[in-house]
């Protein structure tokens, strides 16, 4: 599909035409940082930050969601049976996501989206969602996402892929989803071979730039065992706090707590975001915690992304490279530095 | 800064190969700018790797509670507070501590600098008495130190160690005449209405990551009452009645306790002031008990205690 290209100053405009038809998300300025956020007009939107503090994550997996409904008056017929509760499941569209982020959803699906089991939200929102990444001309020094299956033009998961070129964006069209928002917009103007050409140059030196290399190579031929009963791990988590702060940032740390809450009559059923990174994630019914210590907890959060994903999905880790525990950590534990201990 | 780390790796390794402490809480240099990482060092070889710059703000108290070992540990003067106050409620040993006082001209906020950068990126810092180097492609900026120090560093009046064993260099000047309660004053002046939404904003961008209670040196109780689910006290979403009822009582179970370290909202990922809220409840014990807290080992938190002139003016 040919790449099209659009002036800076008609796709601010675009952006408020497809506020008619799309709820629209972007990054916007809140203080010091930039979140994803539901916008009413397009200037609202802010790209001068590398990326947002928390992942879009959220525009999919909502932090707290209500699931169902129930009514616990046992008198009532309805006693007891639960209603879904209605969402709004409305075309949407994600403008200025970058292609790590795109590829974090990728990795997402593999848990919310398989031949046994499909999270109905989940593919909902996949499907009615039309991504619009934005390519990373100046990634950070904590970008490490040619490591580990992505990079600053990925276009994987994207369904089209913004290059800023000066006045202009170059728009790489990636899926028929993304052709058929262009098409309807009357966006057909095809890039000039100077264009790509810039756009290829930006892309080779943002490539050059990226200096944050991890290895993955081995962990897969790492025997589970002998990496879970390292020694490293005791100093790893000497610094840890055992907060939630890198699985909340995270854009590929997907687990879930489910939470019944009854006020009167009136009952809802919640998903709520959890941490394996809480002792409350693992306690049992029988006050037995599996992973009492702070070093199980902290070693469960690298192994399931490092070790056990590589080996179940075959697919590479569980880790886009976007840096943001990296850069959130408040004790400056470093997942580069985790990669190296267990790959090498 | 240099000599500092220099005499702190000496102490260091002269302590462990002395034997006469089992290990050594201190810095190492972060991976990313304007970050440090807390290590426990077992071994004299290991003592080369201990940092010191104006970014090793986390309270190394918080690795005390429940510890076995013998412990040399770096404390500035927050630290050293809350070293008084978990000896006092029986957190930690002080005979299996060894103090080493480190006078503190106060910690950089690095958010307080990344808002200079104007999405510029940051590669490196760098330090001289008065001032802090920002070096990136292509920019090299200077700032003040004085203007991007932690709120709570920027009000501080105990930066010297108020209990060690040794003191790593000469203390330094106590601050004078630090006014430490305008914003709470501000606050309390606000009527109860647009003080209910102040706090309705100041706490809205909360993800419930309980960053600001682990972060805490003081919040060490086995389970937290957010944690309980047997009963369980409080909802898990970020509905916004929850997360206040999180924060206020987190507040008030530090009232008397908090030693406005700053580690909670150095901590917070989204940036909240979490302080506005212990620092009423520090000025509320500071003018109802005289009390502040951690300065010594003879006085308990008023609200750990009871004195038979306590004020009870409150009782009807």
């Amino acid at each position: 599909m040919a790449d099209r290209v659009i002036k800076k100053s008609e796709f601010i405009e675009l952006i408020d035409r497809l506020l008619e038809s799309y709820r629209v998300y972007a990054p916007v300025r809140q203080q010091d940082m930039t979140n994803f956020q539901e916008i009413s007009a397009a200037d609202q939107v802010d790209l001068s930050l590398a990326n947002t503090t928390m992942s879009p994550k959220s525009i999919m997996l909502p932090q707290s969601e209500t699931m169902f409904e129930f009514n616990v008056d046992k008198t009532s017929d309805q006693a007891a049976i639960l209603r879904e509760t209605e969402k709004d499941l409305s075309p949407r569209l994600i403008f200025g996501i970058r292609p790590c982020d795109a590829k974090a959803f990728q990795l997402l699906d593999l848990n919310f989206d398989t031949v046994a089991y499909k999270d109905p939200w989940w593919v909902a929102r996949r499907k009615t969602t039309t991504l619009m990444g934005l390519a990373c001309n100046a990634p950070c020094s904590t970008c490490f996402c040619t490591s580990v299956g992505s990079g600053p033009f990925a276009p994987e998961g994207l369904d089209l892929l913004l290059v800023d070129v000066d006045d202009y964006f170059l728009i790489q069209v990636i899926t028929e989803k993304g052709e058929k928002l262009l098409n309807e917009e009357g966006i057909e103007t095809e890039a000039a071979g100077a264009m790509k050409q810039a756009a290829l140059a930006s892309e080779k030196s943002s490539l050059q730039s990226i200096k944050s290399v991890v290895s993955a190579a081995s962990l897969a031929q790492h025997d589970t065992k002998t990496l879970f009963d390292s020694d490293f791990w005791e100093e790893v988590q000497f610094a840890c706090i055992n907060c939630g702060v890198c699985t909340f940032v995270c854009p590929t740390c997907w687990c879930f707590d489910i939470q019944d809450e009854v006020h009167k009559d009136n009952g809802i059923r919640l998903r709520n975001w959890d941490s394996c990174m809480f002792p409350l994630f693992t306690l049992h019914g029988s006050g037995h915690n599996p992973r009492a210590q702070k070093l199980q907890r902290l070693r469960q959060r690298f192994m399931h992304k490092l070790k056990y994903f590589v080996d179940k999905y075959d697919k590479g880790v569980a880790c886009v490279g976007c840096g943001r525990c990296v850069q959130q950590c408040p004790v400056n534990i470093d997942i580069r530095e985790v990669f190296r201990l267990m790959n090498d | 800064m240099v000599s500092l780390k220099e005499k702190m790796i000496h102490r260091a390794l002269l302590l462990l190969s002395e034997r006469k402490v089992d290990a050594v809480l201190g810095f190492q240099r972060g991976t990313i700018p304007m970050m440090s990482h807390p290590i426990l060092i077992r071994h004299p070889e290991g003592a080369d790797q201990l940092h010191w710059d104006s970014f090793c703000s986390t309270n190394l108290a918080n690795y005390l509670p429940q510890r076995k070992e013998r412990i040399a540990i770096f404390a500035k003067g927050c630290d050293s507070r809350n070293i008084v106050l978990q000896i006092l409620e029986n957190q930690i040993k002080r005979e299996q501590l060894y103090i080493i006082g480190v006078p503190c001209q106060g910690m950089l906020d690095r958010r307080k600098v990344q808002a200079e950068l104007n999405g510029r990126e940051l590669l490196g810092v760098r330090e001289t008495s008065q001032h802090l180097h920002l070096l990136g492609e292509g920019f090299m900026d200077s700032l003040e130190r004085s203007s991007y120090l932690q709120e709570n560093c920027a009000i501080c009046t105990h930066r010297n160690a108020v209990i060690h064993d040794e003191l790593l260099v000469e203390p330094v000047l106590e601050q004078e005449g630090v006014d430490r309660y305008e914003d709470v004053r501000a606050i309390e002046a606000m009527t109860a209405s647009k003080r209910w939404s102040y706090f309705e904003e100041l706490l809205a961008p909360c993800i419930r990551c309980y960053a600001c209670r682990n972060a805490c040196p003081m919040c060490f109780c086995p389970v937290c009452f957010v944690d309980e689910s047997t009963p369980q006290w409080l909802g898990k979403s970020i509905d916004p009645t929850d997360t206040k009822t999180f924060h206020f009582l987190r507040a008030y179970h530090l009232a008397g306790r908090c030693t406005d370290c700053g580690n909670c909202e150095r901590a917070c990922p989204m940036s909240i002031k979490v302080r506005q809220l212990t620092k009423k409840l520090e000025k509320d014990i500071l003018e109802l008990y005289g009390y502040e807290a951690g300065l010594s080992l003879d006085q308990s938190p008023p609200l750990d205690t009871y004195s038979p002139d306590d004020p009870q003016e409150f009782i009807r």
